[in-house]
């Protein structure tokens, strides 16, 4: 964030020195960078669901936060639901959501103010950027108090509002995510149904929805039927904007997602990072099976996306079918480093090698990237994936990593040491709130490019420690 | 071994379609085209009129034709015009006027007409019709016609009841339209709110409840107060969604400006990260001056992450963003050296670059066409802002002038960019206005001419890349306008049984969705036969 005062008082042009890490150029005394971030709202915002239950509204939330964290937003969710289930220990039954229920209004009155301090806490106190206030939120007068809550505290509020009344989407919805819920552990499918059909109801009394002329001056999104329609109304900033455009890309149709690495390289088995060699013959090997593979597994309208690099592109044409080149899926840049062996990045420039193992995910490589560029780079390839329906991705170990990321909720200190070995495709599920992982590994041997993170990550330490988790090459 | 070729779909459904397809198959034109036999789009402008259909129809296409999707608008009212060589008044448009209601259907099938040839011969992927198309039987009429052509169709409704904005958009653009070239302003206002009293009786919303509730649209209310969006089919749907969410009336300047010169610029060298010379540090101090000068509210300044852009924007002690993004294009092996350099030691790749400098990518490096894509976040989110400076870099500078001034790719790579310039953007009517400002620091020159004899022999590779495929263009999703040298079109070969039988739809739904995802960028990889 930038810091208006300070730089009244300052001397101007103050000099400059690069971030070693992030290789960025900064005032000397001044830690504060302008540098470009997703949000640059000075006021956090408050994401606020709205919906009867089994609209999707929890699927929303997550996959939102998910969606944010992963470009850079710290976000995070605060479920209702599960505030009440802390509170109440055992779910009895639907009778608990009655609205003549005085008990049990008391109880999500108050849990919904627990959870709205969280809120509070996370926004104003941790840092947060982002909160999304995940629950029915049926009435006007709810809504009220929220955005009361809001102003008070100097948050943006942004409300998305899912309208479904389509019964099969609303009974599959049951089946997929109620029924594995902790209130309805103890009974059957049918008796669970049932209940929850009645918990509907409760609500479908009081429910006013998002209103044209009544809430007009709200900022909101309507997705009606699961995004055949919207209606968005005052959105107000660039993150909203970038919601709103997520939301109206996503699906639920079920498909699947395949996640690969090109075959071997002739740089692999070098050791070498980066450039832009071919297949080896193991490399070649490992397209021929991969065909094989997609034949077996009868893909309906697969899409084949591949980087500009030879080596995906060598890998996609055994396939036999179009595939698409995307310049954004090309490896992560290492700049000065490219090509080069580990051992020789130690050996020229032990400093970048050291900085880079101790921040992984933040560091650039002199001249190159780093995996946060590299997420930056790809968002538009998840942006697409996420229109997509079956596809196949055939990419890079680094790229494929931030992809894997996004998909597994994955925090930006684990991206880096995802494990992603060649020769092995990865089918991922969505299925229910988040992703079924299956690893495939189609039987040719490979080298492994997998470098962890070693114990002695200081700029002093030794070659013998820095070159400690190298993998093995020629 | 041979992949598969995009073979124009004959598997499909209507004689005309195929007919179509072999049309382009045989198209010699040398364009992308031949390869787009999957649905081009009909974009059909809906609303009474002021109601800002024109202004979003240019720049709806200004921008989809930046991003390379070759697109075209086509306005009735200059039909009409055409027709009617001199308008009288809005009689004219009464709804029983018989006779003008002939000559206007007549138009609309004329340009129909043109939007067909615009779209099946002559490269064309999207045409935005520009009319009121108010009535549920215009509509159909062009429903049917997209039907015939194999057209999908998007509909951009724009309502609005504020009478202020309606006003001042007949102040802006219809007093000085054609239709009224002597009259004065309140004679202008009078007849043209006639006029749309004339369409309001027949004014027919879409529906998207009932009536409309399959068709693909979106509605504009209140100049984007709200928005109502049915149906979206595709990518480039979901991208013009977006686009025309986030654009604006309000007004705003926009200032593109370079670094002050760099060291690296004085010795002739490209790229690199080096800082500012004397002579660049003077410009510095005189843009602050600048900036303080025209006192401007809450302006915005943006700079790359490199280090000349940043000492440029230090200067001015003010807060600034910096965006990786903005970074001046990557000259990959050819970072930090001359021109003369680059011409001793690569003589063959600087020759190509002169030859299609904006397709040319530098070995390890990018194109003007890569760094369009990079920047096109930049111009979203200038679309959005209210006054912002950019410090940026010559090519930079170039893709994004381009967008505002509406350039193609064969006037980019050329245009004037000096330093120690800087030039003011302020959109206006159907455009924008360029002020060029001279700070009067002295720099050196780091413009190339276009060489005088271009040479137009196809060269051996039209685009660098790291690998040409063998396999051919069913790689291409950019649609390009400007290509080079003639490319004959893919030998046809049979779907090798492969998975199922399904291999042909399997193309054709892979042409009809990604031939317009802008996302990817082509890889024509032609190689000379």
């Amino acid at each position: 964030m930038l810091d208006n005062e300070d730089h009244l008082l300052e001397n101007h042009p103050r000099e400059l020195t690069q971030n070693p890490l992030k290789k960025i150029w900064m005032p000397h005394k001044n830690s504060h960078i302008g540098h470009r971030r997703v949000c640059m709202t000075n006021c956090p915002t408050l994401i606020v669901t709205v919906g009867l239950p089994a609209r999707g509204k929890t699927y929303i939330s997550k996959k939102l936060t998910r969606y944010l964290n992963w470009i850079g937003v710290p976000t995070k969710e605060f479920n209702v639901g599960d505030y009440r289930r802390e509170c109440l220990k055992i779910y009895k039954s639907f009778e608990f959501f009655r609205p003549d229920n005085e008990e049990g209004v008391k109880i999500r009155r108050q849990c919904a103010m627990s959870a709205l301090n969280d809120v509070r806490q996370y926004l104003s106190v941790e840092g947060g950027q982002v909160a999304v206030f995940d629950a029915t939120n049926t009435t006007r007068d709810r809504r009220g108090t929220i955005m009361k809550f809001a102003e008070q505290n100097g948050f943006k509020v942004f409300f998305v509002e899912s309208v479904c009344e389509d019964p099969e989407v609303i009974a599959q919805n049951i089946v997929q995510v109620k029924l594995g819920n902790p209130d309805y552990m103890n009974c059957s499918s049918e008796e669970a149904i049932e209940d929850f059909m009645e918990r509907i109801k409760c609500y479908e009394t009081s429910y006013q929805p998002l209103d044209e002329d009544l809430d007009s001056d709200v900022s909101y999104i309507k997705i009606m039927d699961v995004g055949r329609r919207y209606l968005v109304n005052r959105v107000v900033d660039h993150i909203q904007s970038r919601i709103v455009y997520y939301l109206m890309n996503i699906h639920i149709t079920p498909r699947s997602i395949y996640l690969c690495r090109h075959g071997e390289s002739d740089l692999n088995i070098k050791g070498r990072i980066g450039g832009d060699s071919g297949l080896s013959s193991r490399g070649k090997e490992f397209a021929k099976r991969l065909r094989s593979f997609l034949e077996e597994q009868k893909i309906k309208d697969l899409k084949i996306w591949t980087s500009q690099m030879k080596r995906t592109i060598q890998t996609a044409e055994c396939l036999g079918v179009p595939y698409e080149q995307w310049k954004s899926l090309n490896e992560i840049d290492a700049g000065v480093c490219e090509e080069m062996m580990y051992e020789e990045i130690q050996e020229h420039f032990p400093l970048e090698f050291a900085l880079r193992d101790q921040d992984k995910y933040r560091y650039r490589y002199p001249k190159g990237e780093s995996y946060e560029d590299l997420v930056q780079r790809l968002e538009p390839v998840i942006m697409e994936l996420e229109r997509q329906e079956n596809v196949l991705v055939i990419c890079h170990q680094a790229v494929m990593r931030c992809l894997l990321a996004y998909f597994l909720d994955k925090t930006s200190h684990e991206l880096p040491y995802l494990k992603c070995p060649l020769h092995t495709v990865l089918k991922l599920t969505p299925v229910a709130y988040g992703c079924k992982v299956e690893s495939v590994y189609l039987g040719v041997d490979s080298v492994n490019t997998h470098r962890d993170r070693p114990e002695n990550v200081n700029v002093q330490r030794s070659t013998e420690d820095a070159l400690q988790t190298v993998p093995a090459h020629h | 071994m041979a992949a598969i070729h995009k073979k124009p779909c004959t598997a499909s459904k209507s004689s005309t379609e195929s007919k179509r397809t072999d049309l382009k198959s045989n198209e010699k034109k040398g364009s992308w085209a031949y390869y787009m036999t999957n649905s081009p789009l009909l974009i059909v402008m809906i609303g009474l009129p002021a109601r800002g259909k024109t202004y979003m129809s240019k720049k709806l296409t200004r921008y989809l034709n930046w991003i390379g999707v070759p697109t075209k608008v086509f306005n009735l009212g200059a039909y009409r015009r055409e027709a009617v060589q001199s308008y009288k008044s809005y009689d004219f448009f009464r709804h029983d006027n018989e006779e003008a209601m002939q000559i206007r259907k007549q138009c609309a099938l004329v340009a129909l007409q043109d939007v067909k040839t615009y779209l099946s011969e002559e490269g064309g992927q999207i045409a935005v019709f520009d009319a009121t198309n108010t009535t549920r039987e215009r509509r159909t009429l062009i429903l049917n016609f997209a039907q015939e052509n194999s057209l999908k169709v998007f509909f951009v409704e724009s309502v609005c009841d504020d009478p202020e904005v309606i006003a001042e958009n007949i102040m802006e653009v219809k007093v000085s339209s054609p239709d009224y070239p002597e009259r004065d302003r309140e004679s202008v206002m009078e007849d043209f709110l006639k006029r749309i009293e004339c369409y309001k009786v027949t004014y027919q919303p879409l529906d998207p409840d009932k009536h409309d509730m399959n068709l693909s649209f979106i509605k504009v209310i209140n100049v984007g107060r709200r928005f109502l969006v049915n149906k979206v089919q595709d990518s480039i749907q979901s991208k013009i969604v977006y686009y025309l969410m986030n654009i604006h009336v309000h007004s705003h300047s926009i200032y593109l400006c370079r670094h002050g010169e760099s060291l690296h610029n004085l010795e002739g060298r490209l790229g690199g990260d080096s800082g500012l010379s004397e002579r660049g540090k003077k410009f510095a101090v005189e843009l602050k001056a600048f900036v303080k000068e025209h006192n401007l509210s809450d302006l915005k300044v943006w700079t790359s992450q490199l280090k000349r852009t940043i000492q440029t924007a230090e200067e001015l002690g003010i807060p600034y963003e910096q965006w990786k993004i903005l970074n001046e294009i990557d000259a990959g092996v050819c970072e930090e050296m001359t021109y003369a350099m680059i011409e001793e030691k690569y003589p063959e790749e600087f020759a190509m670059r002169d030859q299609d400098k904006y397709h040319y990518r530098y070995h390890g490096g990018e194109s003007y066409q890569d760094l369009v894509q990079r920047l096109e976040p930049v111009i979203m989110e200038l679309e959005r802002q209210g006054n912002v400076l950019v410090i940026c870099h010559q090519a930079v500078m170039r893709c994004l002038l381009a967008y505002f001034l509406d350039k193609g790719a064969d006037d980019l790579p050329y245009m004037k960019c000096p330093l120690h310039t800087v030039l003011k953007l302020t959109p206006v009517a159907y455009g924008c206005n360029v002020e060029m400002f001279d700070l009067k620091v002295e720099a050196v020159n780091t413009h190339r001419d276009r060489p005088l004899i271009k040479v137009r022999t196809p060269p051996p590779m039209c685009r660098r890349n790291s690998f040409d495929p063998l396999s051919t263009k069913d790689q291409i999703k950019r649609p390009r306008m400007y290509s080079m040298g003639n490319f004959s079109p893919p030998p046809t070969l049979p779907p090798p049984a492969f998975a199922s039988t399904r291999i042909s739809e399997d193309i054709e739904s892979l042409q009809r969705e990604n031939s317009l995802d802008c996302f990817s960028t082509p890889d024509t990889g032609e190689k000379s036969t």
